[in-house]
């Protein structure tokens, strides 16, 4: 019996290519009916029509940061010379040239301020007192006039810093008075009521445009004989008054996502009106409300670049006005394109990040 | 009420209030009363300074001022209009601008954005990163940086009026706009109007009876065709009527400019072509989250019943999406009618840019200001009081 039964495996098979692997992904996915391979051949030839010359543009033909308008003028592609010109105009505005290093500085802070606070491990009491000190060496570093620092008149300021500081300081002291609102929508007082909830859509209902109007044209009437206050302290106020208004109703979701058993179980406890809110309600309402709140300052953070219309020159504001430089006018495209990069990195990882605590929140939420 | 309830919580008062702080009902009406004299006081403060303000400056308040002359031109405008007519009248142009640019831009935002929307959920991998990009850049990028780039590319990119491209025939775009050939007076344009708003009430009239048939018999009448039928049916039958008129009203480049034909100014384009396509990436996420919102389930079903893939949208997809899809829609259309006011940015003559240029010959700030916020204000309450009957009409009825 020496003949044994020899068992050779077959060699292992490929997989079909028609199930796993490029071709078959390329047939899921772009060619799966024959509409859709209609769609995908024509959206290619539109991709390669239209990509190719802008990527030219935008790098072979370029010209570099150190062109000047007249190469730029002779032809080619875009015109970096004009970024390279106007950078610092552009970021920092008509700031003092020499102290440029200020402005900076306050982007960079509040940079870090907006990252730190990102990270929910850092969401403690003393997170406030680390904004209070940020925001009290961005005004040190703005202002000047203390620590040997020249002063610098804000009528000065421009570029990015002032777009961070009037929506950054807007949100700021926009925050309790939201909360504020946001509850006295929901007060069983009708008279206080009343009150937040004209408020609230008066100021939903009109355009920021007419605030802002209001801020540079009717402000200046409502004070005493003698009394003014600067222009950007009123763009300020109305930023804060429009942020307040929007950001109410962001908590107020957040305060209707509460189940009714919470305020019932405070109660029972016998804790007053304002332990109830702040020690029960809003801490859970908040943690709701963060993603709709993140999206109100991306919208506040876009609508900054209004002030532009009663003549102070944020970013998008000291990008335009580099273009009325008549050695380099007509660059706009380069103009907006740069600052509309810097706006869509901000507004961009800003809507992702909301997008990531949302997914988060849920998930403590589901358990 | 809760007011009720929370009297039980605090001091007892069963005999009524009692005058105590400890009292919550007698509490609250103490703190209404402080907050009512705060905003009361704080007013009275403003209006005190606002009319003493006034006074030293002698600015006359009151709308007197719109019977006056406004004396200062309109690039753009629906109705007649002259410098010499009065200030009441230039604000009406404003609002009529304002009302147009909205409307249109509406239509368009939501034609685009529902294209969009559906395109992120395709099956194409391609056409989904695609509307997707699109979406992830325009939602980023602040409208008014928008408006001015597509302002910039009409007034700099453009070639000038006499070297103006002719893509089609009769069709001409320069750095003044876009000219296009107009319908030339025929008394067969307004036949048509009327055809079609007959068919209209027609078609209206028609689904009606189709449901209460259906109803009753359980025979489906085809209203789809029929009204499609009426809609263009009676204006074509209007036209051949009419002698099919063929004479068009072409733009003529005589002197500096174009005369003739209908002409989009580049204002205008811009203010459109910004609204459209910032709204558009909003909205097509809100249609992209509608559609994902009804359960998958809900097509299975239709389909075990035997419906066919037409009904089964109509019938049950789109009444639960639209469901999600009307109050988020319901913003961005405020939205974008808030943000026409951005046309002041790039010299469109909407009302906030008459208004603008009416307080500033006046001196009037308050008036202008409210008659800004008043008709924003009307605006939105009508859009919110419409889409809010639109909503609770398609709303669950739920027991």
């Amino acid at each position: 019996m020496t003949d044994t039964v020899k068992h050779v495996g077959l060699p292992d098979e490929r997989p079909p290519s028609n199930i796993v692997g490029p071709v078959a992904w390329l047939r899921n996915n772009l060619f799966n009916t024959w509409y859709n391979a209609i769609l995908t051949v024509l959206v290619l030839l539109l991709l390669a029509t239209a990509v190719p010359p802008f990527i030219t543009w935008l790098f072979v033909t370029a010209h570099g940061f150190d062109a000047t308008s007249q190469e730029c003028r002779a032809g080619g592609g875009a015109c970096w010379g004009f970024i390279g010109e106007k950078l610092r105009f552009i970021l920092f505005g008509t700031f003092p040239y020499d102290e440029q290093w200020r402005p900076l500085l306050t982007i960079v802070i509040f940079i870090a301020l907006l990252v730190g606070s990102c990270d929910r491990r850092f969401w403690k009491p003393w997170l406030g007192l680390v904004w209070a000190v940020g925001l009290t060496a961005v005004g040190i570093l703005m202002w000047g006039g203390v620590f040997g620092l020249t002063p610098v008149e804000n009528t000065l300021w421009g570029g990015l810093p002032l777009t961070l500081i009037l929506s950054v300081i807007g949100l700021a002291v926009a925050f309790p008075a939201a909360i504020l609102l946001a509850l006295g929508r929901r007060s069983n007082m009708p008279a206080v009521k009343v009150l937040c909830v004209t408020y609230i859509e008066l100021i939903r209902g009109v355009p920021l445009i007419s605030l802002l109007f209001m801020a540079s044209v009717m402000f200046p009437l409502f004070l005493p004989n003698g009394v003014s206050v600067d222009k950007l302290l009123r763009a300020q106020v109305a930023f804060i008054m429009f942020a307040a208004a929007y950001m109410a109703e962001a908590i107020r979701g957040g305060l209707q996502a509460i189940p009714k058993g919470q305020y019932e179980a405070a109660d029972g406890l016998g804790l007053s009106y304002w332990q109830k809110m702040l020690k029960i309600i809003l801490p859970q309402a908040l943690a709701i409300a963060i993603p709709p709140l993140v999206n109100t300052f991306i919208s506040f953070f876009k609508d900054t670049s209004l002030v532009i219309i009663i003549g102070l020159y944020d970013l998008l504001g000291a990008g335009k006005v580099a273009l009325s430089d008549p050695s380099w006018r007509g660059f706009y495209r380069e103009s907006y394109l740069f600052v509309g990069v810097i706006y869509w990195v901000f507004c961009f990882s800003m809507s992702k990040y909301s997008q990531k605590l949302e997914r988060d929140l849920n998930r403590s939420h589901r358990r | 009420m809760a007011t009720e309830t929370r009297t039980t919580q605090g001091a007892p008062a069963p005999g009524g209030t009692s005058f105590s702080l400890s009292d919550p009902t007698f509490r609250a009406i103490v703190y209404q009363i402080l907050v009512v004299g705060a905003v009361v006081l704080v007013g009275w403060f403003l209006i005190s300074n606002t009319l003493d303000n006034l006074a030293r400056r002698s600015i006359a308040t009151g709308y007197s001022f719109l019977e006056r002359e406004a004396s200062f031109g309109i690039g753009e405008s629906i109705i007649d209009y002259s410098p010499k007519d009065t200030y009441g009248r230039a604000f009406l142009v404003g609002v009529l601008n304002t009302l147009k640019v909205s409307v249109i831009g509406i239509l368009l935002a939501t034609v685009i954005g529902t294209l969009i929307g559906v395109a992120r959920l395709s099956s194409n991998w391609l056409i989904a990163k695609l509307a997707s990009t699109y979406v992830e850049i325009i939602r980023n990028i602040p409208p008014l940086l928008q408006l001015f780039f597509w302002y910039a590319l009409v007034s700099d990119s453009l070639p000038p009026v006499r070297n103006a491209l002719n893509p089609l025939p009769g069709v001409f775009l320069s750095q003044r706009g876009l000219w296009v050939p107009g319908l030339s007076h025929s008394p067969v344009w307004t036949m048509m109007a009327v055809a079609f708003a007959v068919a209209v009430v027609g078609t209206f009239a028609l689904s009606r009876w189709a449901k209460g048939r259906q109803a009753r018999t359980g025979q489906i009448f085809p209203m789809a065709r029929a009204g499609l039928g009426l809609l263009i049916g009676l204006p074509l039958l209007a036209y051949i009527l009419g002698g099919m008129p063929t004479a068009l009203d072409m733009p003529k480049l005589t002197g500096f400019n174009f005369v003739g034909g209908k002409a989009l100014s580049p204002e205008f384009f811009a203010i459109l072509t910004g609204l459209t396509v910032y709204t558009s990436a909003f909205i097509a996420e809100v249609v992209r989250s509608g559609i994902v919102a009804v359960n998958w389930g809900q097509t299975e079903a239709a389909r075990a019943l035997g419906l066919p893939s037409g009904p089964t949208l109509r019938l049950v997809i789109l009444p639960q999406a639209l469901r999600v899809i009307v109050p988020p829609l319901t913003s961005q259309y405020l939205n974008l009618t808030k943000n026409s006011s951005l046309a002041l940015a790039i010299g469109y003559p909407d009302l906030v840019s008459i208004a603008n240029t009416t307080l500033n010959q006046t001196g009037q700030a308050i008036e202008g200001v409210t008659m800004i916020m008043g008709t924003y204000l009307t605006i939105s309450l009508s859009i919110s009081i419409f889409m809010n009957w639109y909503n609770k009409r398609i709303a669950l009825v739920e027991r």
